[in-house]
């Protein structure tokens, strides 16, 4: 949440290079870096209900994959379908799931909260696993990208990966952007407030059950988002993706960067597919070190990467206990 | 006192128009009654105090009041319409406003923040989602005359973690009073604090009395009878005596009450 | 449906129903007396399935597997209790969730090291392994009514040891008043740590006992978890009793739903949990944890 000059110069340096990669790397980092950028908007989307609401969700991969679904169900099996209109398709079903969980899962708090929120996206799994809807647990396949046309021309091939990867990367950036001005507006900042004291906040005449379903909701839409653009990308879906792990991943990516920074949540999106990717080809069992690191991650750094450059200034000595959650 | 003042203390008050009507209030936790039977009128530009030693049901008789917890019996008015079923953020949008004796800010947020946002709440604006909070001029105002009004001004831009005990006390009134309330409702608002804030905190509440209706509670029995127009002694979870300051004092019931659970009770 | 045919659902529901509770109780127990939210707390079952797999293997016994299992799993609560999870009793939920899943992780993947992946059988003890007959065709099995009775014992066990013992006051009030425990000299730390074992043991066990009839596979922990929480939801976070109803709920719901509805197999208990939460969102029993 604290958007400071230094943090900004980083964050613009980190897009530069970004926008570099196609044209100096591999094919295959282009595509680690899709996907990198991709889990960057999912996490971004979990960190507004985690580090600005207040709402531990354990099951947010259920909207990344209804929208995955719905793009997939929705475009014609033998054509490719146009962006315009499936990507907000897919966001509406994804908005829309996270609004009727909403009115469930709101009911709880706490602890309670993070279990339903588990349970619910549970569901959502085995509708797709035993149902007929997506194919069961084979999974589906999208054999046509969309196509994004204008005036007739198609101006991005989402099969070139180096089109797809800058899409990516201008998505992300505008999530970001987003982001940060909605939690300045006074949406925003109720959020926040809610956050850091819920029951005054009633008590100060705020209907709170609406903004805890609103932010839900957007969390939701975004989170779809992210999961539209992963069924681009490898033009499959099955219920895995909806699978707790996930849901777990991406939470772990919101504190590893440091959760109620937004900043932190991307820079943990980073991380930890880096690391997933360094320790699978270390071992094929990389799951061991990485649930080591978890656990002494919660350990020793519970504020996550985000928080290191405020440890460094402790350390030294130039910076006394900081506030926590400060709206600006 | 003069002759004069003594004699006003025992006149009753000119009448006024009851803003907050509460009847017959019961609230059982399991069997144990934290309050039976309790009716309080809340008058406009009155502060009417209640008292009791430990376990009164004060309270309790506020969070009924506020809705932060439901009547099992008894009917709550608010300019003659029902409210008892209503939750505590309706009850709030329509005018309740609450402090708390246990300070219950935002202690990561400034004080200047901590007072906005309990403006906000008379102008939330939730669809501005491209606006800076901060350009919301009338809010801020509110925010700001809140806080002169308390005495904090001056410490707008601290954190609120980093203020005093008495400061946080002054906090707690300035986020009410920055949802302009009509009512409003304070529990225990002196509690630890020295003998000047007190003071302060007291002239405060004198200066607020006009244009609202005030209900006081508190431990503090000289700070009460100095700002009380009116004032009600619970015991037990019952209304045991009510009338002007100087008949209470003088009530033999009330003594009573506070020599048999021990003077100068203190939390 | 036939009343035999109704008759063996129940008991299976029941089964199931009893075995969830094992599982669940300690999970109940751990959220509403120490505050902790262990999502590990359902590899400790697949431990249990596993340990009955091995030891069983080698002592040719599974009584013997049995009481081995928790004795180790005992072992195994207080050295996490001491090593990890104390230090767990002050942060936040997110923190306890994201260390825990962690732990999953680790736990699954030694697993994989030491026994594999692949997906064992757990003989029933030869005299066990017979079936009552019902009906011309239809009988019921031995070990499956032995299972029910064993986890009525158990829970009956509890019943006894929270309402009527020391230790059970110790842990009820532990519950409600920390501080208050402490200065009456009461070591809650070692009451805190006799608790999570407990709920290691239990948990192990049920994974123990349940290995010969559901057979023993990796994600048998993260199934048993995720329908505990469901269990701890629906009756009400610290409370025994009612993780005891709620279980006994989701073991025939999910049982008849099986049956009734079997294109709605997986979803049939959050149905019923959604419908509750319309109802009583704290759970059937509404006691307040810490």
């Amino acid at each position: 949440m604290r958007s400071t000059r230094p943090v900004r110069a980083f964050l613009v340096a980190a897009v530069t290079l970004l926008a570099l990669v196609p044209l100096v790397t591999s094919e295959f980092y282009h595509e680690l870096l899709t996907k990198i950028m991709i889990m960057a908007i999912f996490a971004m989307s979990l960190d507004l209900l985690v580090g600005f609401t207040g709402l531990v969700s354990f099951g947010h991969a259920a909207f990344f994959g209804v929208a995955a679904y719905a793009l997939i169900l929705v475009a014609p099996q033998y054509q490719a379908a146009s962006l315009w209109w499936t990507l907000p398709a897919a966001m509406l079903s994804a908005a829309l799931a996270a609004l009727v969980i909403g009115l469930f899962v709101l009911r709880t708090r706490g602890i309670y909260f993070i279990m339903v929120t588990l349970a619910f996206a549970q569901m959502v799994y085995f509708v797709f696993h035993d149902t007929p809807l997506g194919g069961g647990s084979d999974g589906v396949y999208l054999y046509f990208r969309p196509t994004v046309t204008f005036a007739g021309l198609e101006i991005i091939r989402l099969d070139d990966t180096s089109h797809f990867y800058y899409l990516v990367l201008v998505l992300m950036v505008t999530v970001y952007a987003l982001l940060r001005t909605l939690l300045r507006s006074p949406f925003g900042h109720a959020l926040m407030g809610i956050k850091a004291n819920v029951h005054r906040m009633r008590a100060l005449g705020f209907p709170v059950f609406r903004y805890q379903l609103a932010s839900f909701t957007l969390a939701g839409a975004l989170a779809g988002l992210a999961g539209y653009l992963s069924a681009c990308q490898y033009g499959f879906v099955n219920p895995e993706i909806v699978s707790w792990h996930e849901s777990g991943n991406v939470l772990l990516m919101v504190i590893l960067g440091g959760q109620g920074t937004l900043h932190g949540a991307a820079a943990g999106a980073f991380a930890f597919v880096l690391l997933q990717h360094l320790l699978a080809t270390v071992t094929e069992h990389w799951q061991l070190p990485l649930g080591a690191a978890i656990v002494l991650l919660v350990l020793f750094l519970p504020g996550g990467l985000a928080s290191i450059p405020q440890r460094f200034r402790r350390l030294l000595g130039t910076e006394s206990e900081p506030a926590d959650v400060e709206p600006r | 006192m003069s002759s004069r003042a003594e004699h006003a203390a025992h006149e009753a008050l000119p009448p006024s128009d009851p803003v907050l009507v509460a009847r017959g209030l019961t609230r059982f936790y399991g069997g144990l009654a934290a309050n039976r039977d309790v009716s309080i009128c809340l008058e406009r530009d009155r502060l009417h105090a209640v008292v009791g030693p430990n376990g009164a049901g004060k309270s309790t008789l506020i969070n009924l009041l506020s809705g932060e917890v439901a009547v099992s019996a008894g009917s709550i008015e608010l300019e003659g319409r029902d409210i008892s079923k209503l939750a505590a953020d309706e009850r709030s949008r329509r005018g309740i406003g609450r402090s708390y004796q246990k300070t219950n800010i935002f202690p990561g947020f400034t004080v200047f923040e901590n007072c906005r946002l309990a403006a906000q709440s008379r102008e939330p604006h939730p669809l501005r989602i491209f606006s800076d909070a901060l350009r919301f001029r009338r809010v801020c105002d509110r925010a700001r005359q809140a806080l002169e009004h308390a005495g904090l001004a001056a410490r707008a831009s601290a954190t609120a973690s980093a203020l005093s005990h008495g400061e946080q006390r002054q906090l707690e009134i300035a986020m009410v009073l920055a949802t302009d309330p009509l009512v409003l409702l304070l529990d225990e608002p002196l509690a630890g604090m020295g003998a000047e804030e007190a003071e302060r905190m007291l002239d405060l509440l004198k200066s607020l009395t006009p244009h609202h209706a005030i209900l006081l509670v508190e431990h503090d029995m000289d700070a009460v009878f100095a700002v009380a127009d009116v004032v009600t002694v619970m015991v037990d979870g019952e209304v045991l005596e009510r009338g002007r300051p100087a008949q209470i004092r003088a009530s033999a019931r009330v003594q009573q009450v506070y020599l048999g659970h021990g003077e100068n009770d203190h939390e | 449906m036939d009343l035999v045919s109704f008759l063996i659902q129940l008991l299976n529901g029941v089964q199931y129903g009893l075995l969830l509770f094992l599982v669940a109780s300690g999970l109940t127990l751990t959220f509403g007396i120490m505050g902790i939210i262990n999502l590990a707390h359902g590899s400790f079952y697949m431990m249990g399935a596993y340990m009955a797999f091995t030891l069983t293997s080698l002592t040719g016994s599974l009584a013997l597997a049995l009481l081995l299992g928790v004795f180790l799993s005992i072992a195994l609560g207080v050295a996490l209790e001491w090593a990890l999870f104390r230090h767990l009793y002050h942060r936040d939920h997110l923190e306890q969730v994201l260390l825990t899943y962690g732990l999953i992780l680790i736990f699954e993947e030694l697993r994989s090291i030491i026994v594999g992946n692949d997906v064992h059988g757990v003989p029933i003890p030869g005299l066990l392994d017979h079936s009552i007959p019902l009906t011309d065709t239809l009988s019921y099995p031995v070990y499956r009514l032995l299972m029910s009775a064993v986890c009525l014992l158990i829970a009956g066990a509890m019943y006894v040891l929270i309402q009527r013992s020391r230790l059970g006051m110790m842990i009820r009030a532990g519950a409600s008043n920390r501080e208050m425990v402490q200065s009456l000299g009461i070591n809650i730390g070692l009451v805190y740590r006799l608790v999570f074992a407990l709920g290691v043991a239990l948990a192990a066990f049920a994974g123990m006992l349940a290995a010969p009839v559901t057979s023993v596979f990796p994600n048998m922990g993260s199934q048993v978890l995720i329908i505990c929480f469901v269990v701890v939801v629906i009756g009400g976070i610290g409370s025994v009793w009612g993780a005891f109803v709620a279980a006994l709920l989701i073991g025939l719901a999910d049982t008849f739903g099986k049956v009734l509805f079997p294109d709605l197999a997986g979803i049939t208990i959050y149905l019923l949990m959604a419908a509750i939460l319309l109802w009583r969102p704290e759970g059937l029993t509404r006691r307040a944890g810490p």
